[in-house]
C-alpha cells in the first residue's frame, strides 16, 4: 500500500523535478486523449512537440509566441513572490496593446523611426497605469486585487472593442472592426530576415536576466519578496508592504502592457477585436510552471507557446477543436498542482496487513 | 500492590527523522499524581498524546486497570475515564463558557443541563466560573477553569494537564493547586507535564524524567534536589549566573504618556505608559500574557507608528531623540534591536536561509544601490553561528529546518552582534532548552555589562529575577511603578500582576499624566 509521509525538509530534488514529472504525465495523458478521439496519438505528438521546432522558420514563430509569455510571466513572477495576486495580466496586456497602438496610429509616411520607443513606452505605461487601479483599490480600500484585476480584464476588453467598433475603425476597412494598419516605421525590428523573431525576444530574455539579478541580489528584491512569504517579519524589519504591493502591481502590469505593444507593432500590426488571445492567462501556468525562477520561465515559456502551436496545427491537420490547446495547458498545470504534492511529502510502501492478507487467502 | 491506573510499556515512536518516544514505560497508580518532567522536545507531548489517543504509538502497549487497550482516538480515551487539558486552549470565543463546554460533551445533554452541571462543579472545587459569560471578555486564568471544568464533567479516574501554569499569575497558580490536590484526595490520577521543578515538587509523588526520547529516571520529586533533577532532565547542571551590581548610565529609551487604542478586537488598550531604560541595566518586564505586552512591543519596535500622531512624537523617544512617528528602519540605525517573540514568521522567515534572514535587521553586507554581497553574507552569517554556537548545517540551512532553541540562539545573536545601545527582547527562553537559555541570559548580562540598555518582557518570573536590575509589570494595559530586584519578592510582584499596585504610585502615574 502507497502511503504518503510528510517529509522533515522540503525536498530540493523534487522542486525541480516536479514540472518534468508534471510534463511526463502531461504527455501521457495526452496520448491517452488522442487514442480517445481515435487519432494517431503519434501523429498527436508530433505536432505538439516535434513539428514546431523542426524547421527554423517554426522554431521562429515558436519564439514569436514565447516572446510575450516570457515577459508577462516575468512580471507576474515578482506579484506572485511579494503574495499579490495578480490575475488580469491579460487586461493590462490589452491596454499596453490600445496605447501602443494608438501611438502607432499618429505615425505617418515621415515618422523617423524613434517612434518605436514611443509605441513600446505607450505599450509600458498602458499596462502600469491599469495595474495601478488594482494597487489603488487594494491600498487605500483593501479590495481584493484577485478580484479586481480580473474584472479589469473584461473593462479592457471592451475599452478596445469601443475603439475599434467606434473612434479608431479604418474607414477604408469595409466596415470591419479594424484600426488601419500601422506605419512601417513603426514595426518592431526583426532579428533576422526570414522570421518573425522581433528584438522583443531579446528585451525578454535582458528582462529575465535583470528580474534574477534583482530577486537574488539586491536588497530591494529580498524585501519585496519578504512580504509574500512572512508578512509578519517584513513588518517586523520594517519593509513596507504598501511600496511592495505597488512595486509589484506596476513591474507585472508593465511588463503586460510591454508585451501587448511588442505584439500589436509586431505581428499584428493594427488593432482587432482579437487582440487578447489570452497570454495574459496563460503566463500564470508560464510562471508557476517555470517556479517563478527567471530561468524556469525561459523554458516553460518554450513549452506553453509549443502547446499553441500544437494546438493549431492539430486543428489544421487533424481536425481537432482549438480549444485542445487549453486542454493541454489545463492538464499541465493540474499536474504541476499534484506533483508538487511530492515536494513536501514522500511516498513509502507500507507493508499490507498480513492478518487482513491471510482472511482474504481463506 | 495495587493494579496501577495506567502503565505504558516499552512505547517508540518515530517521526520522519525523529525519535520522539524510544522505548519508554510509565505507570500511574490511582490516586496519584505523577509528574512527566522533561525539556521541550524531549517527547512528552507525543507520549500524552499516545495516551490520549491522538497519536498511535510504533511499538509497545498501553495498560489500563491491568488490561491491554488500544486507544484510537480522545473519544475511546474519555470513554475509559481520560481526560486532558491542554496547553493551547480549544476554546471559541465569540460563544459562552456553557456553550464551549456543551460543544466538547459527548453526550446528548440541553444546554440548561450542562450549565447546571457546570455550577454545580464549580462550586464542588471552588472554582468561581460564570456560565453565561462569552469566553473572550474571560481572563487567561479563567479560561483554562472552563477546560479544566470541561474536562472534569467527562468524570475523569485520569487527568492530564499538559504546563498547565505557563500562563498563570503564582496567585492562579495556588489556586490551581488547591483543585489539583482536592482531586487527587479524591481518588483521581493526575499526570502533570512541566519543566518547573518547584510546581513539581509541591504537587506530585512520583516523577517520570524524559530527555530526547527516552526515559532517563522514575524517582519521588519530594526527595530530589533541584540538581539532581536538572541532571536528569538535561544530563548536567545549568551554570550559575553572575550578576554584578553596576551604576546605569544615561536614559537610553525614554516612554512618556503612551497611550494607544487595540489594533485587533481581542487586544489590549495601552494607558499612559511611562518607562525608562538607561544604559548598562536590564529592565524586566513581567506580566500575564494578553496584558499589553504585544501592544506595548508594537510601539516600541516601530511596527506601530500610531503613538507619533496620538501620543505625540515624544512619547517614545530613544537617546533624546523623539522617535515615535519612525518606523524599525530608522529606529534599528539609531541603535535599537528587537527580538520578537514570535521566531518563525516574524523574527526569521521560514524557507529562507540563515543568511538570508540576516538581510531583515543587518545591512552590513549590503553595498552600494542595495547591491548584497553574497560572499559577506554567509562570511557573517558564519560567525553568528559561531559565535552563539548554533546548531546548523550552516549559512544555507533554512531557518524552519533549525530547532526552536537554535533558532532562538541565531535572532538573539544577530542582534546583539550588531551593538545595539538599546536592545528589546521578549521571551528570550521560551521553548529553549536549559543549556541554550543559561547562554542567551549570560549573552544578555555580558551586553549589559558593555553598557547597553536592555528591556526583557518575559512571562516566567525566574527568569526576570536571574536578569533585571529593576521591574515593572504590565496589566491591562498599564504599567506598575519600577521596583529594584533586591526589593521585589515573587509574592509581591505575583500581586501587581493582576494590577494591584499601591495607589500611591498610581495617584503619582496620574499627576504625571496631567502634566504630560
Amino acid at each position: 500500500m502507497l502511503k504518503l509521509e510528510p517529509r522533515p525538509q522540503a525536498s530540493r530534488l523534487w522542486t525541480y523535478a516536479s514540472p518534468v514529472l508534471a510534463l511526463v504525465l502531461t504527455v501521457l495523458l495526452g496520448v491517452a486523449l488522442f487514442m480517445a478521439l481515435g487519432k494517431d496519438p503519434v501523429r498527436g505528438l508530433q505536432m505538439f512537440f516535434w513539428e514546431p521546432i523542426k524547421t527554423s522558420y517554426a522554431l521562429g514563430e515558436l519564439m514569436v509566441k514565447a516572446t510575450p509569455l516570457l515577459v508577462i510571466a516575468l512580471g507576474l513572477s515578482v506579484c506572485f513572490r511579494s503574495n499579490v495576486w495578480n490575475i488580469g495580466a491579460e487586461g493590462q496586456f490589452v491596454i499596453g496593446a490600445v496605447c501602443a497602438g494608438g501611438v502607432a496610429l499618429l505615425a505617418d509616411k515621415d515618422t523617423g523611426r524613434w517612434i518605436v520607443l514611443a509605441v513600446l513606452l505607450a505599450g509600458v505605461l498602458g499596462g502600469m497605469l491599469w495595474a495601478g487601479i488594482t494597487a489603488l483599490l487594494r491600498d487605500r480600500f483593501n479590495a481584493s486585487e484577485i478580484l479586481v484585476s480580473l474584472m479589469l480584464v473584461y473593462v479592457a476588453d471592451m475599452v478596445l472593442s469601443y475603439l475599434v467598433y467606434g473612434p479608431w475603425k479604418d474607414p477604408a476597412g469595409f466596415n470591419f472592426p479594424q484600426s488601419k494598419t500601422f506605419e512601417v516605421v513603426t514595426q518592431i525590428p526583426r532579428l533576422m530576415s526570414g522570421s518573425r523573431v522581433s528584438v522583443g525576444l531579446l528585451l525578454a530574455l535582458v528582462g529575465a536576466g535583470l528580474l534574477w539579478v534583482f530577486l537574488f541580489r539586491t536588497r530591494a528584491g529580498f524585501a519585496q519578496q519578504v512580504g509574500g512569504l512572512a508578512p509578519a517579519a517584513a513588518r517586523y524589519a520594517g519593509f513596507s508592504s504598501r511600496k511592495a504591493l505597488w512595486v509589484a502591481l506596476l513591474t507585472s502590469g508593465g511588463a503586460a502592457g510591454l508585451a501587448g505593444a511588442l505584439e500589436v507593432a509586431g505581428p499584428i500590426g493594427q488593432l482587432t477585436p482579437y487582440v487578447p488571445a489570452g497570454y495574459g492567462f496563460a503566463a500564470i501556468i508560464v510562471a508557476f510552471v517555470g517556479r517563478l525562477h527567471p530561468a524556469g520561465m525561459v523554458l516553460s515559456a518554450v513549452l506553453m507557446s509549443m502547446f499553441y502551436i500544437g494546438g493549431e496545427l492539430a486543428q489544421s491537420r487533424l481536425g481537432l477543436p482549438k480549444s485542445i490547446t487549453g486542454v493541454f495547458q489545463g492538464l499541465l498545470l493540474f499536474c504541476l498542482l499534484a506533483c508538487d504534492t511530492l515536494v513536501a511529502y514522500r511516498l513509502r510502501w507500507v507493508a499490507a496487513n498480513r492478518s487482513a492478507l491471510k482472511i482474504g487467502g481463506v | 500492590m495495587t493494579t496501577p491506573l495506567l502503565s505504558l510499556q516499552g512505547i517508540t515512536k518515530r517521526y520522519p527523522g525523529v525519535v520522539a518516544n524510544q522505548d519508554v514505560s510509565l505507570t500511574v497508580m490511582p490516586g496519584q499524581a505523577h509528574a512527566v518532567l522533561g525539556e521541550n522536545g524531549a517527547g512528552k507531548s507525543t507520549l500524552m498524546k499516545i495516551i490520549y489517543g491522538s497519536v498511535k504509538p510504533d511499538e509497545g502497549q498501553v495498560f489500563f486497570k491491568g488490561q491491554p487497550v488500544n486507544i484510537r482516538n480522545p473519544q475511546e480515551a474519555r470513554k475509559l475515564g481520560i481526560s486532558m487539558v491542554f496547553q493551547h486552549f480549544s476554546l471559541f470565543d465569540t460563544l459562552t463558557v456553557a456553550e464551549n463546554v456543551w460543544l466538547g460533551l459527548d453526550k446528548t445533554l440541553s444546554l440548561a443541563e450542562v450549565t447546571e452541571r457546570i455550577v454545580a462543579k464549580a462550586s464542588e472545587y471552588g472554582l468561581d466560573l460564570e456560565p453565561e459569560r462569552p469566553v473572550h471578555t474571560l481572563s487567561v486564568g479563567e479560561m483554562q477553569r472552563v477546560e479544566i471544568i470541561r474536562a472534569l464533567l467527562t468524570e475523569p479516574k485520569l487527568l492530564i494537564l499538559d504546563e498547565p501554569t505557563s500562563v498563570l499569575t503564582p496567585q492562579a497558580v495556588e489556586k490551581l493547586f488547591v483543585v489539583l490536590h482536592k482531586l487527587v484526595s479524591q481518588g483521581v490520577s493526575i499526570l502533570y507535564i512541566s519543566h518547573k521543578l518547584h510546581e513539581i515538587r509541591a504537587l506530585c509523588s512520583a516523577c517520570t524524567v524524559l530527555r530526547g526520547g527516552k526515559l532517563t529516571g522514575v524517582c519521588d520529586p519530594r526527595e530530589e534536589s533541584n540538581a539532581s533533577l536538572s541532571r536528569l532532565m538535561i544530563g548536567a547542571e545549568p551554570p550559575a549566573l553572575q550578576h554584578v551590581a553596576r551604576e546605569p548610565g544615561a536614559v537610553v529609551l525614554s516612554v512618556k504618556g503612551l497611550s494607544l487604542t487595540r489594533q485587533d478586537p481581542f487586544g489590549v488598550d495601552l494607558d499612559g505608559i511611562d518607562l525608562q531604560v538607561r544604559a548598562g541595566e536590564v529592565v524586566g518586564l513581567a506580566g500575564v500574557s494578553g496584558n499589553g505586552q504585544k501592544e506595548l512591543l508594537w510601539a516600541l519596535s516601530g511596527e506601530d507608528t500610531r503613538a507619533g500622531a496620538q501620543c505625540g512624537a515624544a512619547s517614545v523617544s530613544l537617546l533624546g531623540q523623539p522617535v515615535a512617528a519612525l518606523g524599525p528602519v530608522p529606529r534599528r540605525q539609531m541603535g535599537l534591536h528587537f527580538v520578537p517573540e514570535e521566531r518563525l514568521g516574524r523574527g526569521a522567515v521560514p524557507s529562507l536561509s540563515l543568511s538570508q534572514n540576516l538581510l531583515l535587521t543587518r545591512s552590513e553586507a549590503v553595498g552600494a544601490g542595495g547591491w548584497v554581497r553574497m560572499g559577506a553574507l554567509a562570511d557573517q552569517a558564519r560567525s553568528v553561528i559561531e559565535r552563539f554556537k548554533v546548531k546548523a548545517s550552516g549559512p544555507d540551512a533554512a531557518a524552519q529546518s533549525l530547532s526552536g532553541g537554535n533558532l532562538q540562539k541565531f535572532i538573539v545573536g544577530r542582534e546583539i552582534s550588531a551593538t545595539p545601545k538599546l536592545l528589546i527582547v521578549s521571551q528570550p527562553t521560551w521553548g529553549v532548552d536549559v543549556g541554550a537559555a543559561a547562554q542567551i541570559r549570560a549573552e544578555i548580562l555580558a551586553l549589559r555589562d558593555a553598557g547597553c540598555a536592555v528591556l526583557v518582557v518575559s512571562e516566567e518570573l525566574e527568569e526576570l529575577f536571574e536578569l533585571s536590575d529593576r521591574m515593572h509589570v504590565i496589566a491591562k494595559g498599564r504599567l506598575s511603578p519600577s521596583v529594584a530586584r533586591t526589593e521585589a519578592t515573587v509574592e509581591r510582584i505575583g500581586e501587581w500582576m493582576s494590577g494591584l499596585w499601591p495607589d500611591a504610585a498610581d495617584k503619582a502615574q496620574e499627576v504625571q499624566h496631567a502634566q504630560a
